[in-house]
């Protein structure tokens, strides 16, 4: 890298604002703490940053907005503004009694596909990197290598042929065919693995052990509540995969009443095509919403944990 | 499991620093026992899929004699097929044009968060992370319907417009369409990537960059940039994962543009086709082994030229 790039110059308008801010509150105390110079934040920048904010939000606000609208205000009003009927409750209410509520059957699969698939891939990862990151044994590199490779296989590799492996052993058209393989998450591994180098002290897992603790005690009483912020972490990446699952549901099951919300919601897009079409797309988009109410929130719920996760991660001084 | 007194009240660092070969003769088992369960799966999901993948890949089904070991002529055969280059040429051109617009676009983004100069970053950091939560069933039929003539922003704006200007699922604009919709979902997850590499720069190099008078843009280019160089290999290598297996958005899509998304679109939905439309298993998993090699040998080039650049 050269070494001869000059100091960027301040546009003059930032730099006014700047020196005025400077006046008002002469010694500004550490109130960025991790800002590099501490620089006064500016307006401009704010704004021209969000154009980020728009993009991100635009579909989701024409979803919720095209909730509010019967299938015929869809196609007469603007996708952007509401529709002069606002029926958003009465599309809830039909999305959920449709065909018998097979949508609440949805969402319950959903649910166990997220809490034991997600769940079991949370802790096969934690207590699987904690041990790669904590134990000296043989074959340790060649696990970790294995595994970090297996970050590069693609689904479709694995899927048609775990789809062949299952359905010899009888597993397809069953929650097992969903759950065991959302049960590995490789990257879960690593984030667990580099997390454990640095936030469970050596030297006291070597006190525990001095004490005659068993190291699974000792896992489950110390070490876990060092690791908690990365293994909600993981928990969060683990229920976005399982919750967002399309490819493997799709290919293992032809029954719909084990669907997960993902599948049955396109089988809904897809029969307003073809032959007999029955075009329910009210009930696809207020169940499209529906779907990810939950994740949103669960998302924004858990952000104190995972954000702290990734700033305790990054604290190494 | 013995019970003692709590060990924590042990952490007093009294512990010699020498490792004794007492200590790792315990380890050996006892760290197989922590990684068994995680590892028990995995052969089942992962190794034994994969070999029998290759085990497929070697096969056919014949009129005459049945099952019949073939050797290399599945790959020979997929190698002259072109429906699979159209395909892989696909995906080729969407990695060259999509991955730098989203990886560059993440990148700013992480550096505006990062700067202390937007008000309201963590506000901004949640926001343009969000849509990676949207399920990608859910975030296709989105933008799929606002693509659409239906009842889509597209067709709004082509009415005021009063032509037919806005085509997002033209033939010419189909990949471009597909393009943004999976910008949409992972810029956010590549800005966080990112971002957590920002935080772990030791304050005291920005301290040092202060007192040699450097500006802001100084400090991008001589320690946030290469600093980020790991994170930038990492989300590149993911990219181009997620490129090569594209299949969720042209698939959802495809109810939508039945004619121009062909079942040989991409080389995963071409698999996806053959195998569960064709039962041309053999086939299928030729294409699954081709694919994932090709992958796993641009993952490893992607790799070694970014760790050599960081040795230097």
């Amino acid at each position: 890298m050269s070494t001869t790039v000059a100091p960027e110059v301040r546009p003059s308008d930032e730099t006014r604002a700047d020196a005025a801010s400077a006046r008002r509150t002469p010694r500004r105390t550490r109130r960025h703490r991790n800002s590099p110079l501490r620089p006064r934040k500016s307006v401009a920048f704010t704004l021209m940053m969000s154009i980020f904010v728009i993009y991100s939000l635009v579909p989701l606000a024409w979803l919720v907005i095209n909730a509010t609208k019967t299938q015929s205000g869809l196609v007469s009003s603007f996708g952007l503004w509401f529709d002069d009927d606002f029926v958003l409750f009465q599309n809830i209410w039909e999305t959920l009694t449709y065909r018998d509520g097979i949508f609440v059957r949805w969402f319950g699969n959903t649910l166990l596909y997220v809490v034991l698939g997600a769940g079991g891939a949370t802790l096969l990862a934690t207590l699987a990197g904690y041990g790669l990151a904590k134990f000296r044994f043989t074959g340790r590199r060649a696990i970790f290598a294995v595994v970090l490779g297996a970050i590069a296989v693609p689904g479709t590799a694995l899927a048609v042929p775990t789809f062949l492996m299952f359905s010899q052993l009888g597993l397809t058209n069953t929650p097992w065919a969903i759950i065991i393989p959302s049960l590995i998450s490789p990257f879960g591994l690593y984030l667990i693995w580099v997390y454990a180098v640095d936030s469970v002290p050596t030297e006291l897992l070597e006190a525990a052990r001095m004490d005659g603790a068993g190291e699974f005690r000792t896992f489950f009483t110390i070490s876990i509540r060092l690791l908690a912020p990365g293994i909600v972490t993981v928990l969060l990446f683990t229920v976005v995969a399982t919750w967002n699952n399309y490819f493997l549901p799709l290919i293992m099951l032809s029954d719909p009443t084990w669907y997960p919300l993902t599948v049955g919601l396109n089988q809904w897009n897809a029969q307003a095509t073809g032959v007999g079409a029955q075009p329910i797309y009210n009930l696809v988009i207020t169940g499209s919403l529906l779907t990810i109410i939950p994740i949103v929130v669960a998302f924004l719920g858990l952000q104190r944990f995972w954000q702290s996760g990734l700033s305790a991660g990054s604290v190494k001084q | 499991m013995t019970t003692t007194s709590p060990p924590t009240q042990l952490a007093a660092p009294t512990e010699p620093r020498a490792r004794r070969s007492r200590t790792r003769n315990r380890s050996e088992w006892k760290g197989l026992a922590f990684v068994a369960p995680f590892l028990i799966v995995f052969l089942l999901v992962f190794i034994a899929p994969v070999v029998y993948s290759v085990y497929l890949s070697l096969f056919r089904e014949q009129l005459i004699g049945g099952n019949a070991f073939v050797g290399l002529d599945n790959y020979l055969a997929l190698l002259a097929d072109p429906q699979f280059w159209e395909g892989f040429g696909r995906v080729v051109l969407f990695l060259l044009v999509q991955v730098p617009i989203m990886l560059g676009l993440a990148l700013v983004a992480a550096l505006a968060i990062d700067s202390a100069r937007l008000h309201a970053s963590g506000f901004f950091r949640i926001v343009i992370f969000l849509p990676y939560a949207v399920p990608a069933v859910v975030a296709v039929l989105m933008w799929g319907f606002i693509y659409g003539d239906n009842f889509g922003l597209a067709a709004n704006l082509n009415d005021w417009l009063g032509s037919e200007v806005v085509t997002p699922f033209a033939r010419n604009w189909i990949l471009v369409s597909i393009g943004n919709i999976v910008t949409w979902e992972f810029v956010g997850y590549n800005m966080l990537i990112f971002y957590s590499a920002l935080r772990v720069i030791p304050t005291d190099l920005y301290e040092a960059a202060e007192l040699d008078g450097a500006g802001p843009m100084r400090v991008i280019t001589g320690i946030k940039l290469p600093a980020l160089r790991g994170a930038i290999v990492i989300a590149t290598i993911f990219s181009i994962i997620g490129s090569f297996q594209l299949f969720n958005e042209p698939n959802i899509l495809r109810t939508l543009a039945p004619n121009i998304i062909t079942t040989y679109f991409t080389p995963n939905m071409y698999a996806y086709n053959l195998s569960f439309a064709g039962q041309q298993y053999n086939a299928s998993a030729t294409v699954a082994i081709v694919m994932g090699l090709i992958t796993a040998v641009i993952a490893y080039v992607v790799q070694l030229r970014g760790s050599r650049k960081e040795e230097r």
